[in-house]
């Protein structure tokens, strides 16, 4: 029964403690000969901004999914508020635990207003349609993210930035204690990625959401997170601040690439620049 | 079109059943001997042999149970397109191109050949039947279609194609090896007709189309976050392949039910989901059941098109509704193509 809750599992959990946590995960696609995951562990504490970066197909999108409890793991398990991730009813964990992908293809004609209710779905009951509390919800969630005026404009007509952050409005729209983001900001303008980096660092501070965020962009990340973990063929081989983690040698073992790292002055966050492949 | 609200909701449905219930009346209304519903509350006899009489046993034993046939074949087949649409991720689905009334067909005739139905006619045995051709064809047309765990759209339909010809192959050899006379009787089935039914099979047909329609309906949200991608609805709290395997069977069930009385009746379940979300907007909790109603309307219309307009000759209505459909499903291809259908 390892499903069951082992340490209490009231869903109260104190600040600083690990509020989503891997627990030597062991994973591998089906028909996949090598596995991506031998025994990874991750605890993400209550109220961190922890950035997740790696090189391309390091497993940063897999261990989302096995995060959020869409994949399930071969042997290890995913903790929720000190539960099995698998013990909760979907729509349970749907309540504490929002995604934004990194792409997603949308049927039909449905408009960015109907598209970010939808994040409203796991708060409401069999057959209820979403009330004015929900509509003032997602509205909100629009207003944050600078589309308050697209309500009912149909998504296809939007841009690919704009329909990335009407994706993290209908995340937002979840109310979630926390929030995983796939390159969330990949698609972004300079503009619109500082401005989702302000949002959601505001919400992390202001009203604890917890956040893990996967990126490519090395100085986004060190600029908005509290926390970095740096993941290397399914390993995590760097975890601790921005300015731990983002060193010269690091970034050369794991990336493959010469940099230099200097400390922005107004933030105090490292900020890396490339120089040359390794090698070349 | 704003969200979907309790108003907009009460609303389109009160009109499309009100819809609904004129449509019939005019339906009723229509035939070659001229009676209308009018002459039900006229002279009990008119003296040149018309009357009261004449008109109800034309209008109830002939005409009403077959408009409302076709409403129930068109509520069927709308709202079963609707749902397949979703749940495969494919907006070119629909029971017919899929092969899914095939399925249902090939049953419905190999109970029939078998002798079932005579031996067991208090069962519905040829609805069974065709449940089971129905549920089989989704079952190979998913397995063939998926591709690394996911449904690929595109192939689906190749497969879906050829599951048909396969369809057409056997039931020309059951008709053929058993009695070759009863071809025609196949041709018309297998083009799709509106037969005039007794009012107890109507009444069992419409039970089973009520519990589909509402079954679906509570399904409705799942369906829009499935809509919004496998990932997405998942992450929202939907079990994907639970809703997934319900909605089928629902939907295949009422698709079964009907097309085991009337065959192959063409694209209705491509053409209402298109029509009824232009007109209705794209959430299933409105969609679903306003596909029903548009199904209704839209299958009573053709049927009394293909009574009165080669009259004294009656065109299957299925010819109508293939003619109407097949256009617009190489339009809706054309104008998607690479968008959606490619993934």
């Amino acid at each position: 029964m390892t499903d069951q809750p082992t340490d209490g599992g009231d869903g109260g959990t104190a600040p600083g403690a690990a509020i989503l946590e891997a627990r030597n995960l062991h994973f591998r696609y089906p028909g996949a000969g090598v596995p991506i995951f031998d025994g990874l562990s991750l605890a993400i504490g209550a109220g961190d901004f922890l950035g997740l970066i790696g090189p391309n197909g390091s497993g940063k999108t897999s261990l989302l999914r096995l995060l959020s409890g869409t994949l399930r793991p071969s042997a290890g398990e995913v903790r929720l508020e000190g539960r099995s991730v698998h013990s909760f009813r979907p729509r349970e964990r749907a309540q504490r635990l929002a995604v934004v992908p990194q792409e997603s293809r949308i049927l039909f004609n449905f408009s960015v207003m109907e598209m970010v209710l939808m994040g409203r779905a796991p708060h409401l009951g069999l057959l209820g349609l979403e009330g004015s509390h929900d509509r003032a919800i997602a509205r909100h969630a629009l207003e944050e993210m600078d589309l308050g005026d697209r309500e009912e404009t149909p998504l296809r007509e939007l841009s690919s930035g704009e329909r990335q952050r009407a994706l993290v409005a209908r995340a937002l729209a979840q109310e979630p204690a926390i929030l995983l983001l796939d390159e969330a900001t990949a698609f972004l303008d300079l503009k619109h990625r500082l401005q989702i980096g302000e949002i959601l660092s505001r919400l992390n501070r202001e009203q604890g959401l917890t956040i893990m965020a996967i990126s490519h962009d090395l100085n986004m990340a060190a600029r908005y997170s509290s926390r970095l973990a740096l993941l290397k063929q399914g390993r995590i081989v760097a975890d601790g601040t921005p300015a731990e983690v983002l060193t010269p040698d690091q970034v050369r073992a794991v990336y493959e690439t010469e940099v230099r790292v200097e400390i922005d002055p107004s933030s105090g966050a490292p900020y890396v620049i490339p120089r040359s492949p390794v090698g070349a | 079109m704003p969200a979907l609200n309790p108003r907009r909701l009460l609303l389109s449905l009160t009109l499309l059943a009100v819809a609904v219930l004129i449509v019939m009346a005019i339906c009723s209304s229509i035939g070659s001997s001229g009676y209308t519903l009018l002459d039900l509350f006229g002279p009990i006899d008119a003296g040149d042999g018309r009357g009261r009489e004449i008109a109800a046993s034309t209008i109830f034993r002939v005409r009403l149970p077959r408009v409302l046939l076709a409403a129930i074949a068109g509520a069927a087949l709308g709202a079963a397109g609707t749902a397949f649409q979703a749940v495969l991720r494919n907006p070119l689905a629909d029971p017919y191109i899929l092969g899914i009334s095939g399925g249902a067909a090939l049953g419905a005739i190999a109970v029939t050949a078998a002798g079932l139905t005579a031996t067991l006619p208090i069962l519905p045995v040829r609805t069974v039947a065709a449940f089971a051709g129905a549920v089989a064809t989704v079952a190979i047309i998913m397995l063939l279609s998926s591709v690394r765990g996911r449904i690929a759209s595109y192939p689906m339909l190749l497969i879906g194609v050829v599951m048909n010809a396969i369809y057409l192959g056997l039931i020309l050899f059951i008709e053929t090896a058993i009695d070759f006379i009863r071809l025609q009787g196949v041709i018309l089935w297998m083009v799709g007709h509106v037969p005039t039914e007794g009012y107890h099979l109507i009444l069992l047909l419409a039970v089973i189309l009520a519990v589909g329609v509402l079954a679906l309906t509570a399904l409705a949200r799942d369906l829009n976050l499935i809509s919004a991608g496998e990932e997405v609805a998942r992450t929202l709290g939907v079990t994907v392949e639970r809703v997934r395997i319900l909605a089928i069977l629902i939907a295949s069930l009422v698709t079964a039910s009907v097309v085991s009385v009337t065959g192959l009746i063409g694209f209705v379940g491509l053409i209402v989901p298109h029509a009824a979300r232009l007109l209705f907007g794209p959430d299933h909790r409105l969609l679903v059941p306003a596909s029903a109603l548009t199904g209704a309307i839209f299958l009573m219309v053709a049927d009394t098109a293909a009574r009165v307009i080669i009259a004294p000759t009656e065109l299957p209505v299925g010819v109508l509704t293939v003619l109407t459909g097949g256009p617009l499903f190489l339009w809706l291809y054309r104008r998607n193509r690479g968008e959606t259908y490619f993934d």
